[in-house]
């Protein structure tokens, strides 16, 4: 029996599922080993029961409450899909300001039109089981899971910093060339490709299991920058991990 | 007729983003009929405020994966516009690159698998694999080197790496150039002229409904108008992109979290089908003979024709895209640092077509060349006005169909937009609140 896999986006920009269309090469052949049930950004069906549930996107008024107990109440593997579903990603800047000075901002007197709650990753909600990091997920990383679970095996996990992998591609450290890099404390598996493509790690795939935030910062302003800008770059997509 | 009807589409498939269609109508009396936008805001406004001009275009960029490469390259515009950084020929050209490859992989990915399931009777691309294999597998063709142009240029085609304030971390290798130009002319041209087939073949199954309407797109004296150029309004004319605000008029209607924009009327249209309304004489003869094959005609006033502009956009941008590579490659590829270092500091502007209409930014910095402002006006939100317009005169004239038949019209209807929801709530006007 090929497993049953759905698509569920929350609060996002839906690039992880747009990943996922771009898998061109491949998407042929994936779809011979699942069967895919339910995915609204490409297709009209819905489905009762999902053996593999994956959620993109944050979790950010309350009818995204309600539709993640349902989905995860009808789910055997529940999975969160890059950055927004993981930790909240960028949608948790929203998170450091004062929320109605938030509502504010956009809709000014119709400020209380629409409920809005603080951005939250998926597992502040419902039991998660799988994660997939990154902002945008990498499509190896979605295969390599996707793979492990339909042969029913533990997927991968990385626990090293994007450093090491930047080294293995034997670039220049970020901080000779006079920028400012989250690479020390973000978890790797991304292959470095921001930095090797010469632009700096902006910590998208979060932070590592005990990551030395004290050090990086001393790192980072002694490179130049402030203290403020320093924690500003640390929250990008950590707001909701970081207590500075 | 005198006629109930209740239609309430939850959830629409096949778009990007959460949007409901509901059309009520009593006694044949049409009472309602729009797109309500239910998509969850997420204030990327707020989140902008006191960040470093080198991180706004990667916060932005999250505002989308289909059009990230759209606002990434405005966002930077619109920086540079603000701090006065000069950017090379080079960088220009490589952006305009950019552009046509996410135009080509985003107009490929609406036509092939958005919009051609409803003009073959299918649920979505998927059983189309087994149906007609080869047209799939002709899509997805074209999808990867129109992706190849964002990995190899911009370094990922989702949420690109490389384009920064003044120009670019890693400028590509001639070989590569040369690989994404073989590959467009082997391959993606005879593809684009094979998918013109295609539609020419589908082009009966499309609704036959016209509704004249304000059409809004760049404009460019030098070609046909997506990376710069001045706003243009088939009513009015021309209007500078600093004056934008004129244009959009935003406003808040309480069935859409998602604001409307109205100009010289009531609503007006962005995208494919305003960019070929006021450009069109501007394409080349390649596109423009795409578009004399699939019946696509100057002034086209049916909303439903967008994708088939879309479709003549892909050849356009195909043939396009040789010739910018080899103005590059004749120019001699120079290993160029970005230009970095602010002239001056406060307002600045930023305007491109990105594939669903004219996208803009407008952000102003302090001293630090941190953001202490910023105003973003999204494409879709500015169509969706036009979209319940089109809705209040379609619903009369197909009232004899099923509700099925009726049902369906109106998801092809939105569907024919392109509309991309979570880009439309994403941005909306913003004054900060020092």
């Amino acid at each position: 029996m090929k497993p049953k896999v759905a698509f569920f986006d929350f609060t996002s920009c839906e690039g992880c599922q747009l990943n996922k269309l771009n898998l061109e090469n491949d998407l042929l052949d994936i779809l011979k080993h699942i069967d895919l049930v339910e995915f609204r950004e490409a297709m009209d069906d819905k489905a009762d029961f999902y053996d593999i549930a994956f959620i993109e996107g944050s979790i950010s008024s309350p009818s995204c409450v309600e539709r993640i107990h349902d989905i995860r109440r009808r789910s055997k593997i529940l999975v969160a899909l890059g950055a927004c579903a993981v930790n909240g990603g960028v949608n948790a800047m929203k998170n450091l300001h004062p929320i109605d000075e938030v509502r504010e901002t956009v809709y000014k007197e119709d400020k209380y039109l629409f409920a809005t709650l603080p951005a939250m990753a998926v597992s502040a909600i419902v039991k998660v089981d799988y994660e997939v990091h990154g902002c945008p997920m990498t499509q190896q990383d979605f295969l390599k899971l996707l793979i492990a679970l339909v042969l029913g095996k533990e997927p991968p996990k990385y626990g090293s910093p994007v450093c090491v992998e930047c080294k293995l591609n034997e670039n220049e450290c970020l901080y000779n060339r006079g920028m400012v890099c989250l690479g020390p404390i973000t978890r790797g598996g991304c292959d470095a490709i921001c930095p090797s493509f010469g632009q700096f790690c902006t910590g998208c795939r979060g932070l590592l299991d005990d990551p030395n935030l004290d050090g990086m910062l001393e790192v980072m302003t002694s490179h130049g920058i402030s203290l403020d800008e320093a924690k500003k770059r640390m929250l990008l997509y950590n707001a909701n991990e970081v207590q500075l | 007729m005198s006629r109930d009807l209740n239609i309430k589409v939850h959830h629409l498939t096949r778009v990007e983003g959460h949007g409901n269609i509901v059309v009520n109508m009593k006694d044949g009396v049409l009472e309602k009929a729009h797109l309500s936008i239910v998509e969850p805001p997420r204030f990327f406004e707020a989140m902008l405020k006191g960040r470093s001009f080198h991180e706004a275009a990667i916060i932005t960029s999250r505002i989308c994966g289909i059009c990230s490469l759209g606002h990434q390259l405005t966002s930077l515009v619109t920086t540079e516009d603000a701090l006065g950084l000069e950017i090379s020929e080079q960088t220009r050209l490589l952006r305009k690159l950019l552009v046509h490859g996410a135009t080509m992989q985003s107009n490929i990915l609406h036509a092939y698998f958005l919009a051609a399931p409803d003009l073959l009777g299918a649920g979505s691309v998927f059983p189309l694999i087994a149906t007609h294999k080869d047209v799939v597998l002709r899509a997805l063709r074209m999808k990867r080197v129109a992706n190849d142009i964002g990995d190899i240029v911009s370094g990922r085609a989702v949420h690109p790496i490389t384009p920064v304030p003044g120009g670019f971390t890693r400028i590509p290798e001639k070989a590569e150039l040369l690989e994404i130009k073989r590959k467009l002319l082997e391959e993606t041209l005879p593809d684009g002229l094979e998918t013109v087939k295609t539609m020419q073949a589908l082009a009966g199954a499309i609704p036959q409904f016209e509704r004249e309407t304000e059409y809004i797109s760049l404009k460019n004296a030098d070609e046909y108008a997506l990376y710069e150029g001045a706003i243009f309004s088939s009513d009015s004319g021309s209007i500078p992109v600093k004056d934008y605000l004129d244009v959009t008029n935003e406003f808040v209607v309480d069935h859409s979290t998602s604001k409307h924009a109205r100009y010289n009327r009531n609503s007006y249209f962005v995208g494919a089908l305003a960019r070929w309304n006021n450009n069109h004489a501007q394409l080349g003869e390649e596109a423009l003979a795409a578009a004399e094959a699939m019946g696509l005609k100057p002034n086209c006033y049916n909303p439903y024709m967008n994708t088939i502009a879309q479709v003549v956009e892909v050849v356009h941008c195909v043939v396009d895209s040789v010739r910018i590579i080899d103005t590059l490659i004749a120019n001699g590829l120079k290993n160029e640092k970005p230009n970095q270092t602010p002239t001056r500091y406060g307002r600045g502007f930023g305007s491109n077509e990105v594939p669903r209409g004219i996208l803009f930014h407008d952000y102003t910095y302090d001293n630090k060349g941190n953001i202490i402002q910023a105003n973003c006006v999204i494409p879709t939100g500015q169509n969706l006005a036009n979209i319940d317009n089109d809705m209040l005169k379609l619903v009369p004239e197909i009232i004899n169909k099923s509700k099925e038949e009726i049902t369906l019209n109106l998801e092809m209807l939105v569907r024919a937009y392109d509309p991309c929801i979570s880009c439309s709530v994403h941005m909306l006007e913003v004054d900060f609140i020092e």
